[in-house]
């Protein structure tokens, strides 16, 4: 039933190597950014629930960018299918929907940990040195586990590049800022906290945050990026057959 | 062997086939033609899985496209219209992805990617990059890869399309070597010339419906054995002749312009059809 799911994850593995410098490059620039602006000058003086702005932003800043890179996936699944029309290659393999988007999903967590690294070296740059217990890693595999799901069911809806583009703005860019990764949820209102409590880079941030800080994470966290992980799977297995006609 | 039975595609309310019959044997070299638009691409699309059919069956090697999609995939080799190469990926590196999309062992692959990436004239390239290769090479590459997991059934859909006519002709005599070698061949082209050259058969496909089936030869001895292209300013119009001494004789009574030649598959598929293959 997963016959073939190495051959889609060795080719992100392929095309990873091949790019792996501009790669490093890229998961650098936006993290040092957010860090030298908000952490390092906006929020020197800032103390958020007892840590320094710049301890409390990088487990956000974390979620978020495991959140992106696996997410990612789904921009070089559109090229391979638009563009480069590789994806044809994988439709006509004898492997299942179930093995492709294995493969592909594999990939986008690949992708998400490695820049993880890049950002904990960063972190550690500016002196913040977090606790990367198995919560950490377990939250951080799950969040780019939802993402990476989510991209692949993106990639096989989509009819157009711009597509797209317009639903990294309705989906994407909103739970970057709106998902706990810059500030705490409890600052808005009740209301807006209840709505931004179905997000899952809610439940990632909290999650990766409370053991970064060596504090014991709330498992509903846990559960619930399990299920919509689950539950994004599942639905991209079946969205795969959408990119047939 | 390819068989094909009541096969219906429509996109929306356009019918693209309307219900297409056939079987072409095990290694059978066959061309498929028809103008734009006729449906060539969907048939191919839908035998190797990259579509749905709406109605009718269609099996290869004796499984069934729908039910055993996954045993019916492992028969087949495709070499699409557009260059569907890992450009970013090195020759080497397209051969070895295929072989384990094919589930291939590494040990297999090892062995076989240098004797395929040889047949195709290709050994000392394994380290290019799929978006260095010039066109030629592409297309060689894909047969390459397409071949590499032993399939009984290649569908090539427009193979040597964009090629210059050196190129065209090697890939002929490949394509030719495959097909002795027992492999059986879908083929569609534009170029008329390459049916009439490489296939036992042909079909001419017209508005989604198979209009007929035979050997090139068969299809060309319909029309007569040579032909005279009339121009007028307005158009150009084609008679037919048996022998050429007819063609001769007319030529001997009218002074319009026009060129004498032999009669081809294109001048069969006109008269069928009314178009010309495009």
């Amino acid at each position: 039933m997963i016959r073939g799911w190495s051959a889609i994850y060795l080719r992100e593995v392929f095309i990873v190597r091949r790019r792996l410098l501009k790669l490093i490059l890229s998961w650098t620039v936006q993290p040092t950014l957010y860090m030298v602006a908000f952490g390092y000058a906006l929020g020197r003086h800032v103390q958020v629930e007892g840590h320094t702005y710049m301890e409390f932003l990088l487990p956000g800043l974390v979620a978020m960018s495991s959140m992106n890179q696996s997410y990612r996936i789904a921009r070089e699944i559109n090229f391979a299918r638009f563009y480069w029309h590789i994806f044809e290659e994988f439709q006509v393999a004898p492997i299942s929907n179930t093995a492709f988007v294995l493969g592909e999903v594999l990939a986008g967590m690949t992708r998400a940990l490695m820049a993880v690294g890049v950002i904990l070296l960063l972190g550690a740059g500016f002196g913040v040195v977090l606790s990367h217990n198995l919560y950490f890693w377990l939250a951080l595999i799950l969040n780019s586990f939802v993402f990476a799901s989510l991209a692949v069911i993106v990639a096989m809806v989509v009819r157009t590049h711009d597509d797209q583009g317009m639903l990294n703005n309705f989906i994407i860019t909103p739970m970057a800022f709106l998902g706990g990764t810059f500030f705490p949820l409890e600052q808005l209102p009740i209301l807006a906290q209840k709505i931004l409590y179905f997000l899952p880079l809610t439940h990632a941030s909290k999650a990766i945050r409370a053991a970064a800080f060596g504090q014991p994470p709330d498992p509903r966290s846990f559960l619930i990026l399990a299920g919509v992980g689950i539950f994004f799977f599942v639905a991209a297995v079946h969205c795969v057959n959408l990119a047939r006609d | 062997m390819i068989r094909i039975e009541g096969l219906v595609k429509n996109y929306g309310a356009v019918e693209v086939l309307r219900g297409i019959d056939l079987e072409v044997p095990a290694g059978e070299l066959f061309a498929y033609l028809g103008p734009n638009g006729a449906g060539k691409t969907t048939t191919i699309r839908i035998l190797t899985g990259q579509t749905r059919l709406d109605r009718g069956s269609a099996t290869l090697n004796g499984f069934c496209i729908s039910r055993e999609a996954l045993s019916a995939k492992r028969q087949v080799g495709y070499v699409p219209q557009l260059n569907n190469l890992d450009r970013e990926l090195s020759v080497y590196e397209n051969m070895w992805i295929h072989g384990r999309l094919y589930h291939m062992e590494c040990r297999t692959l090892k062995q076989r990617i240098p004797e395929m990436l040889e047949y195709v004239g290709m050994a000392d390239q394994t380290a290019v990059l799929g978006k260095h290769l010039s066109g030629g090479f592409q297309r060689r590459l894909m047969i390459a890869r397409a071949l590499l997991h032993e399939p009984r059934i290649l569908f090539m859909d427009e193979p040597t399309v964009g090629l210059d006519a050196g190129i065209r002709r090697r890939l002929w005599t490949l394509i030719k070597y495959i097909q002795e070698n027992g492999t059986t061949i879908f083929l569609t082209t534009h170029y008329i010339e390459e049916a009439e050259f490489l296939a036992q058969r042909v079909a001419f496909l017209d508005e989604g419906r198979i209009q007929v089936i035979d050997s090139p030869k068969n299809l060309i001895a319909r029309q007569g054995t040579w032909a005279i292209d009339r121009f007028s300013r307005e158009h150009m119009e084609t008679l037919y002749f048996n022998t050429r001494a007819a063609a001769e004789s007319y030529n001997d009574h009218h002074d319009d312009r026009h060129t004498l030649r032999r009669v081809n598959l294109e001048d069969a598929f006109l008269a069928l059809t009314g178009k010309r293959v495009k």
